[in-house]
């Protein structure tokens, strides 16, 4: 019974996990943007939370459409060219692709990766929330009020 | 708590964009030097950027590796009345370049800024999740 009091906090927990994560890969690459020879990294977060939290569980949560037809972020990154598992479970890192090659081989785009930045600042306080009112909700009907 | 590896990571990349910033005016100061210390006209320095692995191979800082000097020819300047002129008359400048200079002051105070925000944001995020369940 606890355990289905707790699984969708376990989600969540796993996502704010991948979030950081993702969080400070960008912080690398923003603080490479100016090393030559620098590779631009990112994963790609569907997978990771997908290999994280089992595929099961995730197409029963999931909204969004397939891969096929979801072209935003299998267009950004090359997920094929893998250096092997990162700090989290099973999540795969990719390479981002260059827009505008640059003389060092630096493939850091600093709009995109401030962007990047940004977006993953706000998804991960969504997260966060989420845990909160999650917290809440249970703590109100251990409580009984 | 893995985000707090930010801050390393932000932190080395301050550290050596300011010593970037440095070189900058080091050269910026001596653009119009005649002599350094070895007695030959200043020679302009460049910084090597350089990645550093942080624990996993998610993050990843920025050390300056070394600092070169240009090989550019001096600027010759013809005064021939200058204690430092040669039998022709010319004085060995220094081959600073000043727009390159300002160009790359600029590039660095703009790379020590976007560390800052990164920062900023990590901070402002930690101290949220420090809040969780409240």
């Amino acid at each position: 019974m606890f355990t289905q009091l707790t699984a969708g906090l376990n989600f969540q927990g796993t996502a704010l996990g991948l979030r950081a994560e993702r969080q400070r890969i960008v912080a690398s690459n923003i603080a490479n943007s100016d090393t030559p020879g620098y590779v631009a990294r990112d994963f790609n977060f569907r997978e990771a939370m997908a290999a994280a939290t089992g595929q099961g569980k995730l197409t029963r949560l999931a909204i969004a459409p397939p891969a096929a037809s979801a072209p935003r972020h299998t267009a950004h990154f090359a997920i094929t060219g893998t250096v092997g598992p990162s700090g989290t479970d099973k999540a795969e890192m990719g390479y981002t692709v260059q827009t505008q090659p640059a003389m060092d081989n630096n493939s850091v785009d600093l709009d995109r990766e401030r962007a990047n930045f940004v977006d993953n600042a706000v998804r991960y306080e969504a997260t966060l929330r989420f845990i909160n009112g999650y917290s809440r909700t249970i703590l109100s009907a251990i409580q009984g009020q | 708590m893995s985000m707090f590896s930010i801050f390393g990571v932000s932190g080395s990349a301050v550290s050596a964009q300011s010593q970037r910033l440095n070189v900058v005016a080091s050269n910026l100061a001596n653009a119009d030097a005649v002599a350094g210390p070895d007695g030959q006209a200043y020679k302009a320095r460049q910084v090597v950027f350089e990645t550093v692995p942080m624990g996993s191979n998610a993050s990843s800082g920025v050390k300056v590796r070394s600092v070169v000097e240009s090989n550019e020819p001096m600027r010759k300047v013809h005064n021939p009345s200058h204690p430092m002129a040669d039998a022709q008359g010319y004085v060995n400048q220094s081959n600073v370049n000043t727009v390159e200079e300002m160009v790359n002051m600029i590039s660095a105070s703009r790379s020590y800024q976007n560390n800052v925000e990164v920062m900023n944001t990590a901070k402002t995020l930690l101290l949220k999740t420090l809040q969780m369940g409240q």
